[in-house]
């Protein structure tokens, strides 16, 4: 089973991962997967109607928006970082939460590393598939490390201003 | 002046102590080079030619005494006894050890300062007008948005990793200090006729291999709703910009690949979903605004005796008057510009005994307010005309008086190949040489404004393309050869420089230079600087000057 660390009940914690990556020439495996945004959009509907649980990843270069009318269908987001440099995953995952209102998982997968802990929950993802072997201690650390935040954000802590409006 | 609060405080504490985190592991070989690479150069710290090098913050250029100070000492203590002001208003150390980064980094969060997002892909330390709170041109005071910016940057989530480096300037006056239109983003503070306080945005404007001038996408957008419509611009920028080269990768790029019609679509488009939910709350703008209110300021008359004698009694005090100091908008105030282009010095350097006395002096005669400029200058933005001459003295006697504001000596120019490992070419000798040929401050004066600018390489760290005199340093089979511009300017009449002609070796730079200035006083009109008589000529009397003597 590989590795997850999500956060339950606002703790990192190890997690079982019952989804299975398939690429998109892969046969189906049975069971929940995540898929291309391409193969949701021919096979998603089949699946779910097979009762599966369906995850769609979408890539940097992928606009969220084509996504957006089915979120309601979809169990898992995973956002990709094929590098933790590229940043357009931040703005993918924002507008998941922030504009499209989803309440399921949104999950950071590839070059995932706990530096990128503060950035990846504040943005709203709440699981994690860590690329550099960290534990859910480490991830804890690093994303709680800072007591202030400066910018309302999708994980909806408290910012500055506001903590200082209610001093 | 702003001042941290507990809370501000305790953000830098806690970013020191994760970077401090970073490095033992570093240190303990629990990450590679590579991986602490872009930790480091998120906090500013490089590694260069010869040792690492750290750039500390200073948010919009402004700086109290105890600030100062501790820059000087730090200097003194982990450096060579000096630092390096920079284009960016930012301060280099530039011969620091790596295990002491740590130590440096708490010390500075001691006095509220520290290395935060001064390098790396994303929103960089904020540009502002040296002047601000002193000058009667303007029409509100741009430290309060441009600390809004700070804190709202300061490590955001969605955009700290964008596709490159991303870099702001905020101005309130019609005159610009900031560099505005050559910035991702200037804003530019401008009043509705029904009194409205709002922005002009202008985006995608650069230097580089590719400058720009950036258009403007707003004309007006009002004041309140600042940060949606940043959120929009960054947004779109964050997703569309391109990822897959670096050099094309900036926001000026996107822009003038989109066109500023359809870029300026894309971000309304976007701005219309972020809606006001996404602005800073006006109570924090308040709060910080009162941060800002002016001091009391003495009730004097416009006219300083103590003043008017010095000058009378001291030509060299009258010279420096006439070229650094600049009108203040209270009656018997002056503001005080520091050059920290002394002839055959390295443009923007101090030594930390001369930031001690620029410290000592902002604190006794200047309301603890000190001001660096991109021009690698400081200020004292506060100084009454009756201490004008007190200042002078004590400047001169540190080697600071040098009276040459704007003028052809007061040289722009990136460290180049003596520290920086991305630059081909030297540019603090070629600064240092033309300000030797041109030491004589009568003909200097004679001259009038001309800004020269040398970049050691193409990525134009020292200004090159909007000086009036550009300076770009080249590598030609193993030799340094600089390509000469003219007509750039960076201020609110913002122009890309134009190519000369051929570049010429270093050794022919500052006869070259010699010429364009004898073509100029030979062609100008009464009362023109260079760069309108550039405007009027045009390249080619200067051309043909230039390459004829070099034939």
């Amino acid at each position: 089973m590989p590795k997850l660390i999500r956060i339950e009940g606002g703790q990192f914690v190890s997690a079982d991962d019952p989804f299975t990556h398939v690429a998109d020439d892969e046969g189906l495996p049975p069971g929940d997967v995540i898929i291309s945004l391409t193969r949701f959009s021919s096979e998603g509907d089949t699946l779910i109607s097979q009762g599966r649980a369906v995850g769609v990843r979408i890539e940097p270069d992928e606009e969220v928006e084509a996504l957006a009318y089915d979120l309601p269908k979809v169990a898992v987001v995973a956002v990709a970082f094929p590098k933790y440099r590229d940043g357009r995953g931040f703005s993918t995952a924002h507008l998941l939460r922030a504009r499209f209102g989803f309440k399921g998982e949104v999950r950071a997968v590839g070059e995932v590393l706990r530096e990128e802990a503060n950035f990846l929950t504040r943005c709203g993802c709440d699981s994690f598939e860590p690329a550099d072997g960290s534990s859910p201690a480490q991830w804890a650390h690093a994303a709680n490390r800072h007591r202030h935040v400066y910018q309302r954000a999708a994980d909806g802590r408290t910012p500055a201003f506001t903590e200082r409006a209610e001093s | 002046m702003y001042q941290y609060d507990t809370l501000d405080k305790e953000f830098l504490a806690d970013r020191a102590a994760e970077f401090k985190e970073q490095v033992q592991r570093r240190l303990a070989g629990e990450i590679t080079e590579d991986q602490f690479k872009a930790l480091r150069l998120r906090n500013g710290l490089y590694l260069q030619l010869h040792a690492y090098m750290l750039r500390v913050a200073i948010p919009y250029g402004s700086l109290n005494a105890v600030q100062l100070r501790k820059l000087a000492d730090i200097g003194r203590r982990y450096d060579k006894g000096y630092g390096h002001f920079t284009t960016r208003t930012n301060l280099q150390f530039h011969w620091i050890k790596l295990r002491e980064t740590p130590a440096i980094l708490e010390e500075l969060a001691t006095v509220d300062l520290h290395a935060i997002q001064t390098s790396g892909n994303c929103i960089r330390n904020v540009t502002s007008d040296p002047y601000a709170g002193a000058t009667a041109e303007e029409i509100d005071d741009p430290r309060v948005w441009s600390e809004a910016i700070r804190q709202w940057s300061m490590l955001h989530p969605e955009f700290s990793h964008l596709p490159r480096k991303f870099k702001f300037a905020v101005t309130a006056s019609p005159k610009d200090r900031t560099a505005a239109r050559v910035h991702d983003i200037g804003l530019v503070v401008r009043r509705a006729r029904d009194g409205t306080m709002g922005f002009e945005v202008i985006v995608g404007g650069g230097m580089g291999r590719t400058p720009y001038v950036g258009p403007t996408i707003r004309e007006f957008l009002p004041a309140n709703r600042l940060f949606s419509y940043l959120d929009a611009v960054l947004r779109v920028y964050n997703r569309h910009g391109r990822r897959d080269n670096s050099y094309k990768a900036r926001i000026k790029i996107l822009v003038a690949a989109l066109g500023a019609d359809e870029f300026r679509r894309q971000v309304e488009e976007e701005w219309e979903k972020v809606g006001p939910g996404a602005d800073m709350p006006d109570t924090e703008i308040a709060r910080i605004r009162a941060a800002f209110a002016p001091k009391a300021f003495d009730t004097l008359v416009n006219r300083s005796e103590a003043f008017e004698t010095a000058k009378a009694a001291d030509p060299a005090f009258a010279r420096f008057a006439r070229n650094n100091l600049k009108p203040h908008k209270r009656p018997g105030y002056t503001i005080v510009e520091i050059s920290l282009k002394g002839i055959g010095d390295t443009p923007g350097d101090a030594t930390s005994d001369q930031m001690d006395v620029v410290a000592d002096l902002g604190e006794r005669y200047g309301q603890n307010d000190i001001r660096v400029t991109h021009e690698q200058n400081l200020v004292l933005p506060h100084v009454k005309l009756d201490d004008a001459p007190a200042v002078f003295a004590a400047l001169a006697a540190a080697g600071l008086a040098t009276p040459n504001i704007n003028l052809i000596t007061d040289i722009i120019a990136c460290p180049g190949l003596d520290y920086c490992a991305l630059a081909n070419a030297r540019a603090i000798p070629i600064a240092q040489d033309i300000a030797h040929r041109f030491a004589d401050q009568d003909r200097a004066e004679l001259v009038g404004e001309l800004k020269i600018k040398i970049s050691g390489c193409i990525n134009a760290c020292g200004h090159h393309h909007v000086g009036h005199i550009g300076i770009l340093g080249v590598d030609k089979k193993g030799e340094e050869f600089y390509q000469l511009t003219l007509g750039g300017s960076g201020a609110e009449d913002a122009e890309v420089g134009k190519m000369l002609g051929p570049a010429l070796p270093a050794d022919r730079v500052t006869d070259a230079i010699d010429t364009i200035v004898e073509v100029y006083l030979r062609e100008r009109a009464e009362g023109e600087r260079f760069l309108d008589t550039f405007r009027r000529t045009g390249v080619a009397p200067f051309k043909e000057a230039v390459y004829a003597e070099a034939h």
